[in-house]
This record gives C-alpha cells, structure tokens and sequence, in this order.
C-alpha cells in the first residue's frame, strides 16, 4: 500500500510550490544565472538612457517628453524578459534531461505552467528592480512613480508574456529542442509591431490593425500618452486586457494541443533536436 | 491484495509515422508480481513502458494501471506509481537531498525529511545527500535515481534497464534492494533489461517482444526448459535471431 492514498485530483499549490523550489535551488547554485537576469536590462537601460539625453538636448519634443525611451526600454524588458523568465526555466528541465521525470509525476500542466509564471516573476523582480533603481539614479526616471498606471501596464505586459511563454513551450514539447531558438527569438517580433520606441500612427496605413491586435501596443500607446500627455488612458489598458484574455486563452489551448500531439508522436520521449 | 490486475494492456498497438513500433499486445499483471519486458532493439518495450506510464497515446487498443485508463485517467494514479530510467536525469546542480525534496513534495510523500533520511540511509546515501547530484559517480546516480524512484513507496515500480552501464557490484547492491523493496511492499515490477542474468534471478515472467509483438510469455524455467537451452541469454536469442540462425551462430 502506498503511503498516501489520497488521489491528487485538484489543483495542487504544493506541486506548484515543489517545482518553484526547484528553480530557487537552481538559481541559487548559480551566480552566473543571476547576474545574467540584471546584466543585460541593465546595458540596454543605460544605453537608450543616454541616447535620450543626448537628442533631448537637441530636440524640443523630446526635451518635453523626457522618459520616454527609458519607459519604453523599461517596458520593453517586462514584456521580454517576463517571456524569456518563462521560457528559460522550461527550458532548464531540457537541458536537464529532467522532463520524463516530471511528465511522469503527479505535476499537472497547469500546475507547471503556474510555477513557470512564478518564476517569471522572480526572475524578472531579481531583473528588473535593479534596473528601475539605476534609472532614477542616472537620468532622473522613476517608473515607480507611475504608480497605478504601472501596476495596468505590467498586468498587460505579464499577461502577453505568459501567452507567449505557454505557446512557446507548447512547441518545445511538441518538436524539441529544434524549436528552441523561438524561446529566444519569438518576442522580436512584437519589437516593430508593438510600437516600443514610436506612435502606431508611424506605421503604414495597413499595418497599423496589426499592431492593434496586439496587446502591448496599447500599452506602449498608454506609457506615451502618461508621459508625454500627462494623460492616463484606462480604456487602452481594458481593450488590451481584452485582447489579453484571448491571447491567453488561445495559447492554452494550443499548448494542450500540441501537448497531445506529442503524446501521440512520442516526443515527450525524445529530449535532443 | 485486489484481484484486479495492477497493469492491464489490452490490444495495445502504437504507429509512428516512421510505422509500427507496437502491432497488438496483450498481457495483465498481477498485483505483487515482477515482470520482465524483453526484447531487441527496435522491439517495442520502450513503447510499450512509456504507454502504460502515460507519456504515449495508444493508436489503439487500452491500458489501464491500478484501474485507471492512459493516459486519459493518468492523474488518479501517478502518485501510486514511479519509474527509473537511464534516458532521464535528475538536475545536476541540484543536491541529492533537493531533489528528493522536489520529487517528494511533486509525489505528495508525508513526513518528507523522515523519509528522506530512510530512504538515503536505507541506499547508502546519508553522507552524500548535500552533494549536487553533478558530482556523483554513475553508481551514486543510480542510487539517487533509485532513491528518487522510491521516494512515493509507489505501488506499481516501472524499470527501464535500471542496472544499464552500471559496474558488476553496483548492479547486483541495485537487484538487490529491488527484491528487497518489491517482497517488503508487494509492489508490481515491470522491468526492460537486455541483462539476461538480471531477468533470470529478478522475474517470475518474462514477456518476450518481436518487432512489436509477443512472441513468447512464461516464466524464465519454462522458456529455458522449451527452447531447450542453458540460460536465458540463448533463449533471447534464439527468438531475437530465429532459431536456426541462433544456432549456427552458437556453432
């Protein structure tokens, strides 16, 4: 007889709480895995920082819109670096041959999806808290001070991250790690379209309804319009919680999908390319 | 002991696109009883394992372990099971001691330190349970994957070559605690091995796999004793080659 006999039907915080432990161990072991979380969000923040000050000094506008790029870059990395959090720690159980083990626990995979989500989340604090702080100490930025229109933006961001992230480990389980440049790359895409750095109204005329199906370009928009304006635009943050909310649900179900997909071509046995 | 079987496998067929790898099986096993899956290359044990653990979907047929079908009803019964492998690993960096933490809070194990502590001294693992897993010899791996496989005191235990590329010593200590754990718990056993000494003292069946089919099940006396041969091994061979072939190659 086993030692517990209770069946494990629900959704479990402990198996969740289990493999965010897992991670935390991994981190922890690792120094290099931490610097690497504020390294780069760093360069790239200093970087556009000084690029801002420098056509600040030779620009009205963006004289009157200072913090605009920051914000942007700042934001950028939420929605990045919240995916690539995501994406990294499925990817770790690859690289560690570990995922047979996990794929036949009781772990369920909304329960490692919610552990991958944690995880984004601490590794994007350990990121990107780092970061907020070297910006109102070199150019005078306070993203904290957005305060609830932060809190709008990040939710937005997060959300899109996580859509992305499940679809992405969707088809690392379904093709392996053939398809890992995607974790890596995936996100590039919504860098021209989303409109990080400039207006929608810059794109063409025809390309702008794609970048308006896309949820982090009203945040953009938003982050602009709070700047520059001085405006908060809540109905830009419930349209792409909207959006939100089917880009999620949509990338669920592909994740399912392709899950069972490789259940029944045999790639959850396969580890390699 | 219910007298329902712990595994059942009923018509059991698999197609990859790369075509059949498991062409219609059947077979139960009894609650308790230790099984060898036997078989080439190519055979369709790993198939046929992977299916009953519910990492595979059958083309056809059913598979049911502990009265739960795979892979459909799988979370009523994975808590109740567990499986080594030498196709996975467990996280390198990680200690013996965190990841039989990890796996024991995925496994729902009450008293976890107290069954870490038994578990580690009961395979010779105390003093190396702060040691990231990374630094262990492959015998010591065995063990951790062993211990790992343990952890739940899972009543249906699925082997995949468990003593494969394991030293003479280690392989035997791993038989060993095997035997040991299945007599104390009345575990069902289901194990692949190419070892035909390690089927011989393990199993009291042994299930023999042809190009994805059964092409022989008996205990290992009957096989020996029908096929007219020493040991195992040449039984083995005599169905993997064709007994003809076999022969002459013995010649």
């Amino acid at each position: 007889m086993s030692m517990h006999a209770t069946e494990p039907v629900t959704f479990s915080t402990r198996r969740v709480a289990a493999m965010v432990l897992r991670y935390c161990y991994l981190l922890r072991s690792s120094w290099p895995r931490i610097l690497d979380l504020i390294y780069w969000p760093a360069v790239q923040m200093l970087m556009w920082g000084f690029l801002q000050l420098y056509v600040a000094q030779n620009s009205t506008f963006f004289n009157r819109a200072a913090g605009t790029f920051i914000g942007a870059v700042l934001l950028w990395d939420i929605l990045f670096r919240g995916q690539l959090g995501f994406s990294i720690s499925f990817l770790e159980e690859m690289y560690a041959r570990n995922m047979g083990n996990l794929m036949m626990s009781p772990l369920r995979p909304i329960e490692f999806i919610a552990a991958l989500m944690v995880m984004s989340m601490i590794r994007l604090a350990i990121g990107m808290v780092p970061v907020t702080l070297l910006a109102i100490a070199f150019f005078g930025f306070n993203l904290w001070g957005l305060g609830i229109a932060l809190a709008a933006f990040f939710l937005n961001l997060i959300l899109t991250s996580w859509a992305i992230g499940i679809l992405v480990a969707g088809l690392l389980l379904r093709n392996g790690l053939g398809a890992e440049s995607l974790a890596w790359t995936f996100m590039f895409l919504f860098l021209p379209l989303t409109c990080v750095y400039y207006p929608v109204t810059v794109l063409p005329n025809w390309l702008q309804p794609v970048a308006w199906a896309l949820p982090p370009t009203y945040v953009f928009e938003g982050m602009r319009a709070l700047v520059i304006d001085h405006v908060y635009r809540g109905d830009l943050m419930l349209q792409a919680f909207a959006i939100n909310a089917v880009f999620f649900a949509a990338a669920m179900a592909a994740f399912y999908l392709l899950l069972a997909s490789a259940r029944r071509q045999g790639t959850l046995l396969q580890t390699g390319e | 002991m219910s007298d329902h079987p712990a595994i059942s496998v009923e018509n059991l067929v698999k197609v990859y696109k790369s075509g059949p790898a498991v062409a219609g099986i059947s077979f139960e096993l009894a609650p308790g009883s230790i099984t060898a899956l036997l078989g080439a290359n190519g055979a369709g044990k790993t198939t046929t394992i992977a299916t009953i653990m519910g990492l595979l979907t059958p083309t056809a047929g059913r598979v049911t372990v502990l009265g739960a079908e795979m892979p459909w009803q799988r979370h009523r019964v994975l808590h109740r099971m567990n499986f080594e492998s030498p196709y996975v690993d467990m996280p390198m960096r990680l200690t013996i001691r965190q990841n039989l933490t990890v796996f024991g809070m995925l496994y729902g194990v009450a008293n976890l330190s107290e069954r870490i502590a038994r578990i580690a001294t009961e395979l010779g693992l105390k003093d190396l349970l702060d040691r990231p897993t990374g630094r262990l010899s492959s015998g010591q791996k065995t063990r951790v994957a062993l211990a790992k496989s343990l952890i739940n005191e899972p009543e249906v235990l699925l082997l995949d070559e468990p003593t494969a590329s394991l030293d003479p010593d280690t392989a035997d200590w791993v038989r060993s605690r095997l035997e040991h754990y299945r007599k104390e718990r009345q575990a069902t056993v289901l194990l692949a091995s190419h070892n035909m000494a390690e089927v011989e003292r393990l199993c009291e069946r042994v299930i023999m796999l042809k190009q994805g089919r059964i092409e022989d099940d008996d205990t290992p006396e009957h096989l020996i004793a029908r096929y007219g041969r020493h040991n195992l091994e040449e039984v083995f061979l005599d169905i993997a080659r064709g007994r003809d072939e076999a022969r002459e190659a013995a010649q």
